[in-house]
């Protein structure tokens, strides 16, 4: 049997006593924690009032048809009072399977499962690549480092308004693709173009970040593995492989995942680049955020369902996720 | 020349001589060495790289220098006309330094707010295995995933009974609630990585938990909590959903509410936006640049052990 030592108090945990009763259970217990648990408390209030009770009452409105014009407000110095109703299950079965649900969700949904995939895997490759470079001995690899990450040190919203000028109608990019007779796409108004200028800018803003975590994993795996590999004889390739690939694997699994969680609620760039302008580009988050702020009247509830959904679908993702890793790493001790 | 050519056939060593006595024909490459050709193609790879990382930005800058509204539309113009007038304008007759003044209040707010108790948590989470810390770390992880649209909705409603709309602590308050989760993630991470003999150290020397956090924890963890704190000031920074939504006047707007009323107020007055977007962009750099060296440290340990 295992006896874990609390590291702060030097207190053994793991020993076994006779089991008291509740209440004095949890007076010890308050003896023995409370230090960690005054610790905690200020994020605890925090997220309770800021993000537990938004929850919880985002979660009723979306049983409601809330909209701005039956919720309370005040105009002027009348202040009118909310009027909406309790309907169930309503908006869930209208955004699910309700008439044309495959233009206002299906098609979204899978466009955003798309974005998030590509967005990642192209994040992930390219960081991975430019890392692996600027692990060698390498001249000037500082002046490279501090040139790559640029695109994560200045602000998104600044970057996306610089893209917009580049990929405008008559912009630098339709200029050169012109200069050398290549077709000129209508990046802001053709879907499909929207799409791959969409993905384009997401890439660009999102590698560094991967770039840079990877580059710390790199640096953390052990030179003595590579020297013992090359003594086997183990080729570049074989040596990436076997090495480098496995002793990035705790770094990857992390940043794969924050990765896969922000850019499945990436906001701010569609929302910058398009604006109200391109039905057809929005992800489910950037489209939900029209429903509830970006049109006349606001459809509050509806939004707030498309946000539960959204959730739905990540916590869903992260625990499969979590428990594929764990599965992963039991095969690899055994 | 000759002496060039001389030097290469000076020394043709025989394959077959006591290798331990004369020096190879080719010095053997040493562990981390590329021969020539690998050492260009990275180096020609991380040219390109960079120039696609740096284009877009100097575009803008480029761009910013143009008078006229419509001059990013014929580049090759602007070379004979620059001028700073857009700037001058910017800071003249916009509400530039209102604008500016919000941010700061908004992002350092959120820096010192969301630091402090992310250390707090961090340090718990770490170094005492309370009941429950795993279903905790759980939930701060859930909180990442929370899209804009499920809180919003809800987060104006109670902002808006806490008389909270418009104001700075209400966004503050909204960003820790952002910002915290992953700072405490990424400290808990490299809190893990300083010894925890320090901690006994300092119990044997009478130091309570808090003291203990204060006194010893926290100077030895600044280079993470440089890096939680450029983490909350970025999100904060940047952040555009919450502050389109929360911020109602003009004077109030942060960068990124501010520089999208360009395109509607000033009837795309494109000019004064870049130099605008210019004139953002140069505190965030400079900020980034000042805790870059910290950057990759913190987030391996964050990243390495969450």
């Amino acid at each position: 049997m295992t006896v874990v030592v609390d590291r702060a108090t030097g207190k053994r945990r793991g020993d076994r006593a006779p089991r008291p009763g509740p209440l004095q259970r949890l007076k010890h217990a308050y003896q023995k924690y409370w230090y960690a648990y005054a610790m905690t408390a200020p994020v605890v209030v925090v997220l309770g009032v800021l993000v537990l009770y938004p929850l919880v009452r985002g979660i009723y409105l979306t049983f409601t048809d809330a909209t701005s014009l039956n919720s309370a407000r005040t105009i002027g110095v009348n202040h009118i009072d909310a009027t909406y109703e309790f309907i169930g299950l309503d908006n869930y079965a209208d955004i699910l399977w309700g008439p044309t649900a495959y233009d206002r969700f299906w098609s979204h949904f899978v466009w955003t499962i798309v974005w998030t995939a590509l967005c990642v895997l192209l994040h992930y490759a390219i960081g991975l690549g430019l890392a692996l470079l600027l692990n060698q001995k390498l001249r000037g690899r500082t002046l490279y480092r501090l040139i790559l990450v640029l695109p994560w040190a200045v602000p998104t919203f600044v970057t996306v308004f610089g893209w917009r000028f580049m990929l405008a109608d008559a912009g630098i990019i339709n200029s050169l693709l012109d200069a050398v007779h290549l077709p000129s796409p209508l990046w802001l108004e053709d879907t499909f173009w929207q799409r791959f200028a969409a993905i384009m800018v997401n890439t660009w803003c999102g590698v560094p970040f991967m770039m840079v975590s990877l580059l710390g994993g790199l640096q953390s795996i052990d030179a003595v593995l590579y020297e013992a590999a090359e003594m086997d004889g183990a080729n570049a390739w074989q040596r990436f492989r076997h090495v480098t690939l496995p002793g990035l694997r705790s770094v990857s699994s992390t940043v794969v995942l924050l990765g896969i969680i922000w850019t499945f609620n990436q906001f701010a760039i569609i929302f910058l680049l398009f604006g109200n302008t391109a039905p057809d580009a929005q992800i489910l988050v950037t489209w939900a955020y029209q429903l509830g702020f970006g049109q006349q009247p606001r459809d509050y509830a509806q939004s707030a369902a498309y946000g539960v959904l959204l959730l739905s679908i990540l916590i869903v993702f992260t625990s499969v996720y979590r428990r594929w890793l764990a599965r992963n790493e039991q095969q690899l001790a055994s | 020349m000759s002496t060039t050519s001389t030097t290469t056939v000076t020394n043709p060593a025989p394959a077959d001589q006591d290798p331990a006595g004369t020096a190879p024909a080719r010095r053997p490459r040493r562990r981390g060495e590329n021969s020539l050709a690998t050492t260009l193609t990275s180096h020609g790879v991380l040219t390109v790289a960079s120039l696609i990382a740096l284009f877009p930005i100097v575009w803008l800058v480029y761009l910013s220098l143009g008078p006229d509204k419509d001059d990013y539309l014929h580049p090759e113009d602007i070379w004979g006309k620059m001028t700073l007038d857009n700037y001058a304008f910017v800071l003249q007759h916009t509400p530039f330094f209102d604008w500016l003044k919000s941010t700061l209040v908004v992002s350092l707010g959120t820096t010192v707010i969301g630091v402090m108790v992310a250390a707090t948590t961090g340090y718990a989470v770490s170094r005492m295995r309370f009941p429950g810390y795993r279903k905790f770390m759980w939930v701060l992880l859930v909180t990442q995933m929370f899209p804009v649209a499920v809180l919003m909705v809800p987060m104006y409603e109670i902002l808006g009974e806490l008389q909270l709309i418009d104001s700075y602590l209400g966004l503050v308050l909204v960003y820790c609630s952002t910002a915290v989760p992953y700072c405490a993630w990424l400290l808990k991470g490299y809190f893990d990585t300083i010894p925890f003999e320090i901690d006994e150290a300092g119990r044997v020397d009478g130091l309570s938990p808090f003291g203990t956090f204060f006194r010893l924890i926290l100077p030895l963890a600044k280079p993470g909590l440089a890096v939680a704190a450029f983490y909350s000031f970025i999100t904060a920074f940047g952040e555009v959903a919450f502050a389109s939504t929360f911020l109602l006047s003009d004077t109030k707007y942060t960068f990124a509410v501010g520089l999208q009323s360009f395109v509607s107020e000033h009837d795309a007055q494109r000019n004064l936006m870049a130099a605008t977007a210019v004139l953002v962009a140069i505190p965030v750099s400079a900020f980034f640049y000042l805790v870059q060296k910290n950057l990759v440290t913190g987030l391996t340990a964050g990243g390495t052990k969450g």
